[in-house]
């Protein structure tokens, strides 16, 4: 079982970026996934940046992937979506393409890349055609049970040819999950700013914006665009299970610096073998993957 | 411009017929399609009526196959692709890759529309889907702009359908996962969102409050007007204020840049309503048949009647209409 980081969901100032990835270098996450996945304005950190971000954590021994954004609208982000394609082809990175856009871009550069969770790979078939397109790994869908993943991973094994490049799977397994992604920047309205003048308030939400109901359930965090769930998703307990199901990545989110004491908890586990990694708190919950609505808690 | 309609009954789909719709979409009775409410959809039987149906007047029909097929049910979506083709559909709508997978495989003259539900936004993608499936056409989601519409469109990719009226997704379609966070049943899987299984209502003094799943989705004084809680029209609090957070209830209505959308060279405008009743497919239908057809004969002179809106805003949710995402000050 392997720890990856996910790229950092929110807006965070450029130095901030920097001291996380200084200190993600040291940590025990085996793969970092880089880049802005969110909104095409958060431009605290150009692509040469990531790309020496990159340089650095490979040779602190990573795995990098350059990660992509995930709503592609604009010209624009479709102009730039391009250029960090080629850029990870011409140096050898792996992307994990969050948008069939890029697996249009990668398939055609034939360059392996990891197919991300919003792509919607909800059976066997449809990643055989992903990998087909140069998927080496990939991450279901965040409302997948682990009962779905287990039928999806045992069903490709079925379909696959002897000769092909085996996938790895990789789920979430400490983080808010990002349920929606809208045209309209949630963070922006909260302010009655328009979005071409949001002034960059998602500077100001390092965490994203916490939404409640009126009598007051955490149901959401606003991120931009995003909206994200009000609660942290954590199935750290549950590794082994993951694993006995067909996993071999486990993500966790980068949300503050905290996370990295995260990554170290659960490295130990593994290293281990045991389940005790971070108790199960009012702030969490764990539903999808034990086949109940994603906000709610299931006895494990 | 081809006018495609909903309808989720027979009586339905002939209204939408008799009003002027050039092609009518359906879906079967199961979760192979993205409104699976009790009490819609078609069986055999009714599918081959209203086949019958359109055909006696020469209007298409399309299937609309469009959720995410399970591994553990994947025959059922095989099925109902199967079924389509036999009775003599037009057109697939699908949105998983599965699906389109074994529909150009074993059906190389199917038409294949991608859903909305595939959430594809930008032509490379669409262009991956026509390499790999040969899709003849691609709904796009309720995220862009005009402006990125028309250079979608401009791309020539593949023919583009876009939505002109009805509920308003403010979601990319396709990739909102929000009614199962809060359910355990989404629109991907089981073509449902804030399912009425899960709503509440409950008095509490003089507020009534709507509930999913019993999480509070709004409160409504005496003198407001309740909405049916899909939870993502709610009042929530952000940063101390209560307030539409995500939207508030209100329907999309793009009558206003028809001329716009057909010199971007949109090739079909979608009504949404599956759910809806017969009268109200024939009062929509009717009037976007009027308005297509005055846009044709003028397209630069072209106005919308004021009775039109009016009536259009009458079935509206929260009984306002707003151009959406196409218009960049909304987003």
């Amino acid at each position: 079982m392997k720890i990856s980081l996910a790229p950092i969901s929110y807006f965070w100032e450029k130095q901030a970026v920097f001291e996380f990835y200084e200190a993600a270098a040291e940590s025990d996450a085996d793969i970092i996934y880089l880049g802005e996945t969110v909104c095409s304005k958060r431009r605290q950190l150009r692509l040469d940046d990531w790309f020496e971000i990159a340089a650095q954590l490979q040779d602190k021994g990573k795995e990098v992937v350059l990660s992509t954004l995930a709503l592609i609208e604009a010209e624009s982000e479709l102009h730039a979506l391009k250029q960090l394609c080629h850029k990870s082809v011409d140096q050898g990175y792996l992307v994990e393409a969050n948008d069939m856009a890029a697996i249009k871009f990668l398939s055609d550069a034939k360059h392996y890349f990891v197919a991300g969770n919003a792509l919607n790979i909800y059976n066997a078939r449809s990643l055989k055609v992903i990998a087909e397109a140069g998927a080496i790994r990939w991450q279901p869908p965040l409302e997948l049970s682990g009962d779905g993943l287990e039928d999806i991973v045992s069903g490709y094994r079925a379909l696959e040819n002897e000769d092909d490049q085996t996938i790895e799977t990789e789920i979430l397994g400490y983080g808010h999950m990002t349920l929606a992604y809208s045209a309209r920047c949630y963070t922006a309205r909260a302010y009655d700013f328009p979005k071409d003048q949001c002034k960059f308030i998602c500077l100001d939400h390092p965490q994203g914006m916490k939404t409640k109901s009126q009598d007051g359930l955490e149901i959401f965090t606003l991120n931009g665009i995003q909206t994200q769930s009000g609660k942290c998703q954590n199935l750290l307990n549950q590794w082994q299970d993951t694993r006995e199901r067909g996993v071999d990545i486990i993500r966790i989110t980068p949300e503050d610096s905290n996370c990295l004491d995260i990554v170290q908890q659960l490295s130990n586990a593994i290293k281990a073998d045991k389940s005790d990694v971070l108790p199960i708190t009012e702030q969490h919950c764990n539903g999808y993957w034990n086949r109940i609505s994603g906000m709610e808690i299931a006895e494990v | 411009m081809e006018l495609v309609c909903p309808a989720g009954s027979l009586p339905a789909f002939q209204q939408a017929v008799d009003h002027g719709a050039d092609a009518v979409f359906i879906g079967f009775k199961d979760n192979t399609n993205a409104r699976h409410f009790a009490g819609l959809n078609f069986d055999d039987r009714k599918a081959r009526k209203a086949l019958e149906y359109a055909r006696s007047k020469g209007v298409k029909l399309y299937v609309a196959i469009n959720t995410y097929a399970q591994e553990a049910n994947w025959q059922r979506w095989q099925d109902a692709v199967n079924k389509a083709v036999d009775f003599g559909a037009d057109a697939l709508i699908a949105a998983d890759v599965s699906v389109m997978d074994y529909a150009s495989e074993h059906h190389p003259n199917l038409n294949i529309h991608l859903s909305v539900q595939g959430s594809a936004t930008n032509y490379a993608a669409l262009e991956f889907y026509v390499d790999r499936f040969n899709i003849k056409r691609a709904v796009l989601p309720r995220v862009l702009s005009l402006k990125q519409v028309q250079q979608v469109a401009a791309s020539k990719k593949v023919d583009v359908e876009v939505f002109g009226f009805g509920s308003l997704c403010i979601m990319a379609e396709g990739r909102c996962y929000l009614s199962s966070y809060m359910t355990g049943e989404s629109p991907n899987t089981q073509g449902v969102c804030s399912p009425a299984k899960f709503v509440e209502w409950r008095q509490e003094g003089d507020v009534l409050e709507s509930r999913l799943n019993d999480v509070l989705i709004d409160r409504y004084q005496p003198d407001e007007k309740a909405g049916y809680p899909t939870l993502c029209k709610g009042r929530f609090e952000t940063e101390g204020k209560t307030y539409h957070t995500l939207e508030e209830p209100t329907s999309l209505n793009t009558l206003n840049i028809l001329p716009e959308l057909n010199k971007a060279g949109v090739k079909a405008i979608k009504i949404e309503g599956r759910q809806r009743s017969p009268a109200y497919v024939a009062k929509v239908v009717s009037i976007w048949r009027q308005a297509i057809d005055r846009m044709k004969a003028n397209p630069e002179q072209f106005e919308t009647d004021e009775q039109w809106m009016k009536e259009l805003a009458g079935f509206s949710e929260g009984s306002q209409t707003t151009l959406g995402a196409y218009s960049r000050p909304w987003q």
